[in-house]
């Protein structure tokens, strides 16, 4: 998928794109990790169309989680970053993000050793330290890669984690502002979007009931283009929605 | 059975394996529930199909406790049927959630058995002799003419082959909105509880239309839900007293003498959160799914997603033993998320010498 194809190009040496954009496609950021999550988290509350009731108490911890991340991202203020950065990018994007996300953790799970993954970390490093004088400190710019390498899902020191993925957050707008405005869609060019378009698997979902979610992600054909980073207040509103429904259920 | 990494002193094994080891099991065959019953002979299972199967110890040589006599089947009988909501227009499931044995009183056994809404109360009975010599009927049930009836003879009973009859002595249906998770039998071996999702209920086993609510979280408003009741047990030796654990990890302990309605706690326990470990997944994994108290009464188990710890009913702010039980998946927490396996439910149990 999306990072499995994009590795093997950069191992064939993608020396034109800029250091911080490979480490953009081969390891995605913390932030993008976790508005993967938050979909996820969405999509998973909304796929409860079945005969019997839901379970509460995972729709709960469920609820819980989404709220979590919703806070978080208020704190950091990359709610309204985001906001301002919409291309037109829809919420299928981070959906894309997600599975790699999964996929990744079930390899490394399975002890799959992606080879590309060391090659790429030197990269960043050795692109970053060239870029440091202009963007960072050098000490924030080294730490981040090896950041993103380990598992961007346990943060062992949050604080510290999160002023990193903040920066390379960052550092990641600022290069993206200073290239042509459709950088942004070629970073997800390469992706096959078919699976992924949220509107299409909702009223999938409402025709087949009883699909497990991860076989209805499959069965999905409908042709949607990069879009936008979509409306996370929109987000918050399906959240609402959804509690909605979960209420009257 | 069982089987774990053993250390030390104490080897685990597999002793017996019942059922299909194969892959192709069907859906209802699925095990939802196990329950050893005091003495340990009898070993009740649910199934998804609403079915509960009792396998009873070979009894090779009565005197020996701990004797590790075969499993054979004892009882096979349908327990809960699907049924359908038609105001929700919701399915109820026939799974079995929780089985509970009745301490034994006389020669039958009692269980209590329960699916997402009704507990039933089952007598399983042994039947081993049977009458014969009736004066007014035939051995096979039909009438004889009175006028060959020429002398008159006491029936007597004559062995027969092994018969295991269940038979649903109550049923306590009809006061759970949502899912119920535990059943519990209290010491004074009159009274029950069974817990949903939001609710506590205290049953007579003798009265089957009308239970006493005494534990109730649901808030005003649903939206403001982020709590909700994942098990619940009376303690073993004090009849007024039990437990209920949460989804956020705590257990809150209550006394029924305290008021009717027992949403204040008397104790609440809890372990602050490891600040190192903390990720998004903290709060799911952190839920209790089982809390049992020891035979003593002293402690009680639970069970979270990756760990079960020991806690002191004395000690409120953090357990006196904790084990990992499957610390690797640590790791692995966005996968599990992700397939829902993170939201399995692990259950716990005490040796019966603890």
């Amino acid at each position: 998928m999306f990072v499995r194809g994009l590795k093997r190009k950069c191992f064939d040496g993608e020396e034109d794109i800029e250091g911080t954009l490979a480490g953009i496609k081969a390891i995605p950021s913390y932030n993008l990790q976790r508005q993967s999550l938050l979909d996820m988290s969405l999509v998973k509350l909304q796929l409860c169309h079945m005969l019997v009731e839901p379970n509460l108490c995972r729709s709960v911890l469920i609820a819980n989680t989404v709220r979590q991340i919703q806070e978080e991202m208020t704190q950091d203020g990359t709610w309204q970053m985001i906001n301002t950065q919409s291309t037109g990018q829809a919420s299928l994007d981070r959906l894309v993000s997600t599975d790699i996300l999964c996929r990744s953790a079930r390899d490394q799970a399975e002890g799959k050793h992606v080879p590309a993954y060391g090659t790429f970390n030197k990269d960043f490093e050795s692109d970053h330290a060239q870029d440091s004088s202009e963007t960072m400190s050098t000490a924030s710019s080294v730490q981040a890669p090896r950041n993103l390498q380990s598992n961007v899902w346990e943060m062992e020191n949050p604080q510290e984690n999160k002023g990193n993925f903040q920066k390379s957050l960052d550092q990641i707008f600022e290069t993206l502002e200073n290239k042509s405005p459709n950088s942004v869609e070629d970073l997800f060019s390469e992706v096959d979007n078919s699976y992924y378009d949220l509107d299409t698997m909702l009223t999938g979902m409402m025709s087949n009931t009883k699909m497990g979610h991860c076989d209805s992600l499959e069965t999905f054909s409908s042709p949607t283009n990069a879009a936008s980073n979509s409306n996370c207040k929109s987000d918050l509103n399906d959240l609402d929605h959804i509690v909605e429904i979960l209420v009257e259920s | 059975f069982l089987g774990a990494g053993g250390g030390n002193d104490i080897q685990w094994c597999f002793s017996q394996v019942k059922g299909a080891v194969d892959d192709d099991v069907a859906e209802a065959d699925i095990i939802s529930t196990v329950e050893f019953n005091h003495s340990g002979e009898l070993l009740a299972t649910g199934d998804k199909g609403g079915r509960v199967v009792i396998f009873q110890q070979e009894q090779e040589n009565k005197t020996q406790s701990h004797s590790r006599g075969e499993y054979n089947v004892y009882s096979t009988f349908q327990s809960h049927e699907p049924e359908f909501d038609y105001l929700k227009s919701l399915e109820i499931e026939e799974k079995i959630n929780k089985i509970r044995w009745l301490p034994q009183k006389n020669a039958a056994q009692f269980l209590l058995s329960t699916n997402d809404k009704t507990i039933k109360l089952w007598k399983i009975s042994e039947r081993d002799k049977r009458p014969e010599g009736y004066n007014l009927k035939e051995e096979d049930g039909r009438y004889r003419d009175p006028t060959t009836v020429t002398t008159l003879r006491v029936p007597v009973f004559r062995p027969m082959d092994l018969m295991v009859e269940a038979s649903p002595r109550r049923i306590f249906a009809n006061a759970h909105t949502y899912h119920i998770n535990s059943i519990s039998i209290n010491s004074d071996y009159e009274t029950y509880l069974s817990a949903d999702d939001l609710r506590i209920n205290l049953w007579h086993l003798e009265i089957t239309d009308r239970s006493f609510n005494i534990v109730d979280i649901k808030p005003a408003n649903m939206e403001e839900l982020t709590e909700v009741i994942t098990a619940a047990e009376f303690h073993p030796n004090s009849c007024s007293t039990f437990v209920y654990s949460s989804s956020k990890g705590t257990i809150r302990l209550c006394d029924m003498r305290a008021s009717a309605l027992c949403d204040r706690h008397s104790k609440l326990f809890e372990e602050p959160e490891d600040p190192s470990n903390r990720s998004f997944f903290s709060e799911i994994i952190s839920s209790i799914s089982d809390v049992k108290f020891s035979h003593s009464g002293r402690y009680m188990m639970t069970r979270d997603y990756l760990s079960v710890k020991i806690w002191d009913l004395n000690m409120e702010n953090r357990p006196v033993e904790t084990y990992q039980v499957h610390e690797y998946l640590r790791s692995k927490l966005c996968s599990l998320y992700e397939n829902d396996c993170i939201f399995d439910k692990f259950e716990c149990c005490w040796n019966g010498s603890d």
